[in-house]
């Protein structure tokens, strides 16, 4: 099996806010994050599809393609977007790194058809990432 | 799918490569520059993985926050500015590469409550970089 990994950059705004939290229980929490006003990251997201290469082409999928797909899907939708408000797929979370790339696995799993989704790497920061992986469980969490 | 949270921190820290039953020669065969009596030492990247159910209250697998202050007892505060060798205990049954130092960091970490931990992968420089996981994931 081969993995292939493309690699993107998108920039957002977000806060952590829980309605159901008192004001000093969401600053307890989330710290400096809770500031209302917001504040930004440069996300990199590295996304791997997993397969065997096709005979004819040598590729496990097109790369064109799947540029395509992560253009449409994440930088249209997230990049230079708040993500407390711009996001749907978002609503009633708090946009944390978690979050984020668990709403990012469930929206490209079912647009990749060459190969397999294998990996979701979101970074937040150089010192904070998540991986999300393939459990053998298409379509579940 | 499977979600892990991943922090990475810094140390410096020495080490010197050599088993005490071992002839100076057998040392140097076997070990190189790393067996220098005088010990040499690395900016260790240290990289912690962490999994388990997200919070929905608060959307995180931990608190960065918990996580961060378990790491910085548990490890970075034994490790930072030492001579592994001497200063961490566990070093006196085993050679501090950077093989055991994942593995003895690991061990440190595994009592954290308040998610899993999944694994330890540390770079010793740029160019090395090593990687220790949960045995259940093996």
């Amino acid at each position: 099996m081969i993995r292939v990994t493309r690699k993107l950059e998108f920039s957002a705004a977000h806060f952590y806010h829980n309605p159901n939290f008192s004001a000093e229980e969401n600053r307890r929490v989330f710290g400096k994050c809770s500031n209302p006003h917001g504040h930004g990251h440069n996300y990199i997201l590295e996304v791997t599809v997993a397969g065997e290469p096709d005979p004819k082409t040598g590729m496990v999928l097109d790369l064109r393609e799947l540029k395509e797909i992560l253009d449409r899907e994440v930088t249209q939708r997230m990049d230079h977007r708040h993500l407390n408000y711009e996001v749907p797929e978002l609503d009633g979370k708090i946009p944390t790194c978690e979050e984020i790339a668990t709403v990012l696995w469930r929206i490209l799993e079912p647009k990749i058809h060459q190969g397999h989704l294998d990996r979701i790497r979101l970074y937040e920061s150089p010192d904070l990432f998540v991986d999300c992986t393939a459990d053998g469980t298409k379509g579940s969490r | 799918m499977k979600l892990s949270l991943w922090r990475r921190y810094s140390f410096p820290a020495s080490h010197r490569l050599f088993r005490a039953e071992w002839s100076a020669e057998h040392n140097e065969r076997v070990f190189g520059k790393c067996a220098n009596p005088y010990s040499h030492g690395h900016n260790y990247a240290l990289e912690v993985g962490v999994t388990g159910p997200v919070d929905p209250a608060t959307g995180m697998i931990a608190n960065l926050t918990d996580l961060d202050s378990f790491v910085r007892e548990k490890v970075l505060d034994a490790f930072d500015h030492t001579y592994m060798n001497e200063q961490i205990p566990e070093f006196r049954e085993c050679v501090p590469t950077t093989e055991n130092v994942c593995r003895v960091i690991f061990q440190r970490l595994a009592g954290f409550s308040h998610a899993r931990v999944e694994g330890v992968r540390i770079e010793e420089t740029g160019k090395n970089s090593f990687e220790y996981t949960a045995p259940s994931n093996l």
